[in-house]
This record gives C-alpha cells, structure tokens and sequence, in this order.
C-alpha cells in the first residue's frame, strides 16, 4: 500500500490522505496521473518525509506527500 | 557610538538585551517587496529598531491592495509603496533610515540593490524573482528569509548561502503559484511576515533555532503547521 498525503488546495474535491495499491515499478507519475494533478502544479514532492523524485519507483509501504506551490506576496 | 533613549524599546527588554537591542541599529535589512509581506515585515523591523531599511518596490498602491498590504490606505492609493514605507517609518520610528528604491527587482539590478545589507528578506511575488533573489544572496554571501503566501497557505524558511532551498520547494520549474487562484486575504501576510521577522532577528543577533534547511509550510484554513526538512 502507499499512502499519499495532500496538502492544501490538493485537498479540493479530495480527502487529506489517499491510499493506492503497490505494485511492482508504481511511482509519483503514475500516482500523479491517477488524482489528475499535473506534475508542474507539484512544489513540494516528498517520499517517507525526504525530497523526492517523481519518476523513481516507490516501496510498499511508503508514505508520499504532496504540496502545491505558494509564491504570493 | 552616541546614547540612544532606549525608553521607545522599553518592551523588547527582556526578551532582548539592552546590548542587543543597541546592536539593531547597527544593521542593514533589504526588504525585496513593499506590497503584503513588505508591508508587516517593514512595520516590524522598525519598530524593532533594525537601524537601516531598503525598500525595494516598483509598483504604487492600487485599491485591491486595500484588502490587506498595511501600508495603504484610501489617501495613498497612486503613490509608490517604496516611498510610502519610508513615510511611513518616520511616523513611526523616526531613528530608523528607510531607503526607498522604486524599481523592478530583476537580474540586472539585483546584486547592486542587494549588496551591503546584513540580511534580505523576500517579500516578492513571483516564483521567478525569488529565484534570482536567491542566487544574488548567495553570490553575495547573504542570508535570505523566504516567505511566501496563497490564501490560506503560506510558508517561510531561512537560507543561508549553499543551502538552495528554494530549489525544493518550487521544484518542477514550477511557474505560478496556487495565490493565482486564491488571491490572498489580510491574515496570511501579518503571519507569514511576523514568522519571517523572528528568523531575521534570530540571524542578526546569532541565537535561536532556524527554519533552517527546512520550510514551515502554513494552513490556517486547518491550522496545520508542517515542517518538511531538506
């Protein structure tokens, strides 16, 4: 299982936290893919709480968090 | 160094020295953006008694600046917000000298504007200016504090030269930031710039514990405050 945690407005029209089957080879893209966020919308990409590659191939098990981009002033 | 009356302070003792408190004066604070961050973050410093602010800002207040930036109002809509930080001040706290620069912050002029100062603190309002505000301090040897605001969101970190953290936390080549959407309302800014002053303060005098290599991530509309190391 991965465990996915959204912050922010990612949380629109979605629950804090989303839960996806493991398998062999699944990673940020396809978990991206899947909620319908797009990749250049994702600041912040963290897996077990460390920064992170999209593309690199997660554990079962891991934990991956999700935050948009805050650039206002 | 002549004696200040230092009655003005009377309650930043204890929580600072009265040798630190005279240290203030002696530093040199940019402040890159007079807008909603700007705004708290120069009232801030002032009242502090950091000796020297530049305020950089080529824009003048607008009225959908009315909503929150501290430093407009209805009789100043049309005038510069640089200038009007310095205004400002001398009704305040007439000892601080505010530098007023109205002008686009961008590659070009940046190291001139930047260099000199003890510290900068980013109160801009785009992705891509911060990157570059970035770069020049840590050409120059400054440390920087980065907060930035979206509606309910907001965050802050402290980065010293070498540390990079932007290149984190707007990873992807992220463009534009989610305020596009949510705009930003009154609270966010006073919070977002009081957490960014308490970092610069703790820099200037050297004690305390740094959003250092980390980012507080900030919303009020659950009030949860996350901390993500990097």
């Amino acid at each position: 299982m991965i465990k996915v945690k959204l912050f922010a407005t990612f949380r629109e029209g979605r629950q804090k936290e989303v839960y996806f089957d493991y398998f062999e080879g699944i990673d940020g893209k396809y978990i991206l893919d899947k909620l319908d966020i797009k990749e250049e919308d994702v600041a912040i990409y963290l897996v077990n709480g460390m920064d992170g590659k999209l593309e690199n191939p997660l554990n079962d098990g891991d934990t991956i968090s999700l935050f948009p981009p805050v650039g206002g002033g | 160094m002549e004696e200040i009356d230092m009655g003005r302070y009377d309650r930043n003792m204890n929580m600072l020295t009265k040798e630190e408190n005279e240290r203030l004066r002696n530093f040199k604070v940019c402040v890159v953006g007079c807008g909603g961050l700007g705004g708290y973050i120069i009232e801030m410093l002032g009242r502090l008694g950091i000796g020297y602010i530049t305020a950089v800002d080529k824009d003048a207040f607008e009225e959908s600046n009315l909503n929150r930036q501290i430093l407009s109002n209805v009789n100043n809509l049309g005038q510069y917000k640089a200038i009007e930080a310095k205004r400002r001040m001398e009704s305040v706290n007439p000892e601080v000298v505010v530098n007023p620069m109205v002008a686009e912050f961008n590659d070009k002029n940046a190291e001139e504007i930047l260099k000199g100062h003890n510290i900068v603190i980013d109160a801009l309002d785009n992705i891509q200016s911060r990157l570059i505000l970035q770069d020049i301090c840590e050409k120059l040897s400054i440390p920087l504090i980065h907060g930035a605001i979206a509606g309910w969101y907001g965050q802050v970190t402290t980065i010293f030269p070498g540390d990079r953290t932007l290149d984190y936390i707007y990873k992807n080549k992220v463009q534009k930031g989610i305020e596009k959407e949510l705009g930003n309302p009154s609270f966010t800014p006073a919070l977002v710039a009081s957490i960014q002053v308490s970092e610069a303060l703790k820099v200037l005098l050297g004690r305390g514990d740094l959003l250092r290599k980390e980012v507080l991530y900030i919303d009020t509309y659950t009030q949860e405050y996350h901390k993500v190391r990097f």
